[in-house]
């Protein structure tokens, strides 16, 4: 428990931080922000996605929250720790907050809205799978009971956000969206939450204005500089420059990588950057028996773990760093970035470029001559996706395996893995983790796909002893046995090779020289911290 | 007497070729083609770069297509620049190392089989239609060329992205890169029929009134006769000079399309694509992957509209 007691330690201290900074920042002001991709709903338990919570997190608010470090601090819940029963969390929630609308908040409306999102269209239930019973105290208190010892439970809530019962209800989005099946609701263009700003209008892809809400309970803690918010959702990287450049917009959150040194060489802008918390990777269906866009009939090459091998190796990761990310990323050999609990330098191992190696490997496998499959690339949601993609076809084209490339939208793209079965043979990928705990990345990622488990497994990776002992970590209380538990799983998966990791994103983000925005390492940048500076 | 027929056959041959090339030399549009120095530059352009796109995999220093053969190690080289493999990269290479000569000539190439293909799909098209609504007359030519007014009251690109839209959509996803050729043909095809229709029709309206045509049809001949054998060959003038305009039209709708990212993928690009790929490199300094690019898309558009233009005027009565 000690680095719970720590961590609310330091998030007092950063509270009081922020609250001893907003007292100097005087300004006030409209920004405009842009980002390549938009959210892709308001409903905020329909996707677990980033720039949907990025978006979200401006309008709703989860119980816990992470700072731009990662820290977590009081959001809803001022205060939370475990009772004498080990299964009972009890959290005391934050008095005097209202909903947009007037309404007051209450433990009911937590209650309501974690129900919500455990639905089975929701797509945030992986990260309340453990919870038994939740029971009212008073107005003000909520206890969670977990199935078994769940020491880790406050950090899953850091992008479950909490809805106005009286709201959802009267409006009937009580049901979650079902966002693969483009399902709608009242949810999905409007929204009524807790938080700092609240919704104007909504043009999905185009525009979303927010206006400062006056009524915020942090008025004086934060600095709520911000006095409305036009976000612009901008896909071409020029277009997004140029805006930035002209004047037009005053935040770019993801700069250009080809860009970053010309904005930091100009006097009328800054750029801050940093490490993400997100790794970026390939998945390939290693379960099915036949892989419906390869020529290969009958049999599935990426069966054959010789061939995951063969294109573990011969993906230039240095090159691919070099060249498409100009030296912007950390090539990695593992799914999880640093800092993520269970990460050790030991498995972050990255195979040397061999090409002889990989040539023979693949001939090994039966595939002397390769075979062809379709890859599936989003081309607006990560750094230079659409590049690295094209830099993967031409490598894997040297030992014989021939791509071909279909790059889109994310809204197109992240339904091909989530839908069961999912409509994809290999596909890229990038993963962050809110939680900072490797059980984050086994659940939603190498779980055999099932109602609760596996939401973003599309690899039909399906192991009986890694979904136990992965199930296994949420009710494990000695944290060094979880630890060992941990090890233990990465070391199996890493030896399966069922994911091929490329690089750890780094962020840039380009302001005018005003504004004080530090790059967040969930790349969610929550503008009530930021400071507009005279 | 005996001997002249017998001597004949072979000179005859031979005097005829001389003699049709004579007459072709002699006619009034290759006489104004001589005296027409912005014609030849046109023409000379036009072919080279013709030759050069369709010698492509001949002449090409590298497999622009063949994703094996680019080294990404040799991404962002300057013109002029050796890479990897030993070749001098003249026009340098674009973000994924790949020759930018290799890259506009294979582009050229697909940039032009649109062109090509979707000029002789619009032709074919608007010319039926034209001479059925010229020839049939009354409700069928007041529907087709409702239809025609209706598509021209559209910008082309318009109608040009909806049916590639719908093409899409029809068509199963992992066909799309195979398929998105064809569906660009068809698109820039179906937004250009309406020109020819129109054309031919007008043409259509005056002959089908003359004399030969009532002679057929005393002779007997049947309508689709008359259109086909007799009627078409006195309407096709002004058609080939609307389908030469519109090559360069159409190659500027392909690389917009393509621009705009909803063209050709950029494994197998066009020139659209790589001005599009070349257009995020403008801030960062490596503007030569937009700038030769975009130069060849000019200079391709600019000879083959010049050679229209002339076409038009030479073969223009009242200009002569």
């Amino acid at each position: 428990m000690a680095r719970f007691v720590d961590t609310f330690v330091s998030a007092i201290v950063a509270g009081a931080l922020i609250s001893g900074l907003a007292t100097t920042s005087a300004e006030a002001r409209a920004i405009k922000w842009a980002r390549s991709g938009d959210a892709l709903t308001l409903d905020p338990h329909a996707q677990n996605e980033g720039p949907t919570h990025a978006l979200s997190h401006h309008i709703y608010e989860p119980l816990v929250l992470r700072d731009h470090t990662g820290k977590a601090i009081p959001a809803l819940a001022e205060s939370w720790a475990l009772t004498a029963d080990p299964l009972v969390w009890e959290f005391k929630l934050r008095k005097g907050v209202t909903f947009h609308d007037g309404t007051a908040f209450t433990a009911d409306d937590v209650i309501y809205s974690f129900e919500r999102a455990r639905q089975p269209t929701s797509d945030m239930k992986s990260l309340l799978s453990s919870v038994d019973t939740m029971t009212k105290v008073d107005d003000h208190t909520l206890r969670i009971k977990t199935k078994g010892p769940n020491p880790i439970f406050p950090s899953n809530l850091n992008d479950l956000f909490v809805m106005s019962k009286a709201w959802t209800e009267k409006n009937n989005a009580g049901k979650v969206q079902d966002f693969k099946a483009k399902e709608e609701n009242f949810s999905v263009r409007n929204a009524n939450g807790t938080g700092p700003f609240i919704l104007v209008s909504r043009e999905p892809d185009v525009k979303t204005v927010m206006k400062r809400n006056d009524a915020y309970w942090g008025k004086g803690q934060v600095p709520l500089d911000i006095t409305e918010i036009t976000y612009l959702p901008i896909k071409a990287d020029a277009t997004r420059v140029a805006a930035l450049l002209s004047g037009e917009v005053d935040f770019v959150q993801d700069v250009p990588v080809q860009d970053i040194q010309k904005l930091s060489s100009d006097p009328k802008l800054q750029v801050n950057v940093g490490p993400e918390n997100r790794s970026i990777f390939f998945g390939m269906n290693v379960g099915d028996k036949e892989l419906k866009t390869s020529d290969v009939k009958g049999k599935n090459p990426f069966a054959e773990k010789k061939v995951r091998a063969a294109m573990n190796i011969i993906i230039n990761r240095s090159t691919i760093q070099r060249v498409t990310m100009r030296g912007q990323s950390l090539p990695t050999g593992i799914i999880a970035p640093p800092g993520v609990n269970g990460y050790t330098k030991d498995l972050d191992v990255i195979p040397a470029a061999d090409a002889a190696k990989a040539k023979t490997l693949m001939a090994e496998a039966g595939y002397p001559d390769g075979f062809s499959v379709t890859l599936h690339c989003p081309n607006d949601r990560y750094i230079n996706d659409e590049a690295i993609c094209q830099a993967a076809v031409g490598q894997l084209a040297t030992i014989g395996i021939k791509v071909n490339l279909v790059s889109q939208s994310k809204s197109i793209h992240f339904p091909l893995i989530q839908r069961n079965p999912p409509e994809t043979d290999f596909f890229l990928l990038g993963w962050g983790v809110p939680t900072f705990d490797s059980h984050y990345v086994f659940t939603f990622l190498y779980h055999t796909r099932t109602d609760k488990e596996g939401g973003w497994n599309a690899t039909r990776y399906s192991n009986a002893e890694i979904d136990k002992l992965t199930v296994g970590l949420t009710q494990e209380t000695d944290l060094t046995k979880r630890n060992q538990t941990i090890a233990q799983i990465w070391k199996a998966l890493q030896d399966e090779v069922i994911y091929i990791p490329i690089h750890i994103q780094t962020l840039a983000y380009a302001m005018k020289p005003d504004l004080e925005i530090p790059v967040d390492i969930s790349n969610q940048p929550k503008l009530k911290f930021a400071k507009v500076k005279k | 007497m005996n001997d002249a027929p017998q001597i004949k056959p072979p000179p005859k041959a031979k005097s005829t070729l001389r003699s049709r090339l004579a007459a072709v030399w002699d006619s009034d549009l290759a006489w104004n083609f001589r005296h027409s120095p912005v014609a030849i530059a046109a023409a000379t352009t036009t072919l080279l770069i013709f030759i050069a796109a369709f010698l492509a995999p001949w002449i090409a220093p590298q497999n622009a297509f063949d994703p094996g053969a680019v080294r990404l190690d040799d991404g962002f080289l300057k013109p002029l620049e050796v890479g990897s493999t030993g070749i001098t990269h003249v026009f340098g290479t674009d973000s994924q190392g790949r020759d930018l000569l290799s890259a506009i000539l294979y582009g050229t190439r697909v940039s032009l089989i649109v062109g090509f293909a979707s000029v002789g799909f619009s032709m074919v098209l608007g010319v039926s239609l034209g001479l059925i609504a010229g020839f049939v007359g009354g409700r069928v030519d007041a529907l087709i060329m409702r239809v025609a007014d209706v598509q021209l009251s559209f910008p082309a690109i318009l109608i040009a992205l909806l049916v590639f839209g719908v093409g899409r959509g029809l068509i199963h996803p992992t066909q799309h890169e195979r398929m998105a050729v064809i569906v660009l043909i068809i698109a820039i095809g179906l937004s250009h029929w309406a020109q020819y229709a129109r054309t031919v029709r007008g043409a259509t309206l005056v002959e089908r009134n003359k004399e030969y045509v009532q002679a057929a049809r005393v002779m007997g001949r049947t309508s689709g006769a008359i259109m086909g054998s007799h009627v078409l060959p006195n309407v096709i003038g002004p058609v080939l000079v609307i389908a030469t305009i519109n090559l360069a039209l159409a190659v500027i709708e392909e690389a917009t399309l393509s621009f705009l990212g909803v063209g050709v993928p950029p494994t197998q690009p066009s020139l659209g694509t790589l001005i599009r790929v070349g257009q995020q490199f403008l801030f960062s300094g490596e503007r030569w992957i937009l700038f030769f690019p975009a130069a060849a898309l000019i200079i391709l558009a600019l000879a083959v509209n010049l050679l229209g233009d002339w076409l038009r005027d030479a073969l223009n009565p009242r200009l002569k």
